[in-house]
């Protein structure tokens, strides 16, 4: 395989592995880290990714594995970066400021969550996996995928709602 | 698209019964400016997965860890050769001085052997000078 071949079939979903990874490891350099790391070692198995009949479904696999390697080493526990730059939605300033402030709290709610559903939360929810697609990331079925989804969404509405009722009741 | 199926849509979300495309109709709904507001508690959530959808790596990715082996085992083939070419350079020599040593050798046999042969040449002539003396002696005979 060429590397322009290679390219190819890779770019597609760089992006992906790298949201995946920064999604679990929070830092942006960590999470580029990753990314690379992961492409290498594709590139490094190139002469059998033909054989591979779902090359992004092993990418992901690959960047989740890795990512949980890296926070199970202390390495990862001394780096927290918090990521808060989000897009301006064209709403009224105060609902907009609203709105920024109530997104970067989920984002605090998503760090909460456990691993394993923070994988599948990104997947479904930011890359529209449909389920086989995530069971074959994580290696779960998927009855059980769609119990923990809709546990972690669940638990995102409900801290949510926590806040949103905050000094009302 | 209408309130109601919104709201079943929502319920169907956090059963995760939805499919990717009525989950995608949410997030469409959801990122637009008028939400109704019973439903505004919801924003956020949509809105953040729509952000982290934007999200993008930056950094390219380099491929060349194939041409950096390369040089590794030109360099690991090149002290290679050169070692053999060493060894094979010293052991050269050494057979040279040998075969050098075997010249000499041969050679200060001959030499000896040519010199023995001169000795017992030379030796002969010792009869010849008896000769000359034995004529000299004739011919001052015959002077006298």
């Amino acid at each position: 395989m060429k590397q322009a071949e290679f390219l190819r079939t890779v770019l597609p979903f760089k992006d992906k592995l790298y949201r995946l990874a920064k999604r679990l490891l929070v830092s942006n350099e960590e999470a580029e880290d990753a990314t690379q790391e992961v492409l290498m070692k594709l590139w490094s198995k190139k002469s059998k990714i033909e054989a591979y009949n779902n090359v992004e479904a092993f990418a992901m696999t690959m960047t989740k594995n890795y990512c949980l390697d890296k926070l199970k080493s202390k390495q990862a526990g001394n780096l927290k970066l918090v990521h808060s730059n989000y897009k301006d939605e064209n709403t009224s300033l105060q609902r907009e400021v609203e709105l920024k402030d109530s997104v970067s709290f989920v984002h605090e709610i998503m760090e909460q969550l456990p691993e394993q559903q923070k994988i599948i939360i990104q997947l479904r929810d930011v890359e529209q996996y449909d389920f086989d697609e995530i069971a074959k990331v994580v290696n779960m079925n998927p009855t059980a995928i769609r119990v923990a989804l809709s546990r972690a969404r669940k638990y995102i509405r409900q801290e949510l709602t926590k806040k949103h009722n905050y000094g009302v009741s | 698209m209408e309130l109601a199926n919104i709201e079943k849509l929502i319920e169907k979300y956090f059963e995760a019964t939805a499919t990717v495309q009525e989950e995608q109709q949410l997030q469409t709904y959801f990122s637009q400016e008028q939400v109704a507001p019973h439903l505004q508690e919801y924003q956020p959530m949509f809105q953040y997965f729509t952000n982290l959808k934007a999200e993008k790596s930056t950094r390219n990715v380099p491929l060349q860890p194939r041409r950096k082996n390369y040089l590794k085992w030109i360099s690991v083939a090149a002290v290679f050769v050169l070692t053999i070419g060493l060894f094979v350079n010293e052991w050269d020599k050494q057979q040279e001085a040998e075969e050098a040593e075997k010249a000499f050798k041969d050679f200060k046999m001959a030499m000896s052997l040519v010199s023995e042969n001169l000795n017992t040449g030379a030796s002969h002539i010792n009869y010849l000078t008896q000769f000359e003396e034995t004529t000299n002696k004739i011919f001052r005979t015959g002077n006298n």
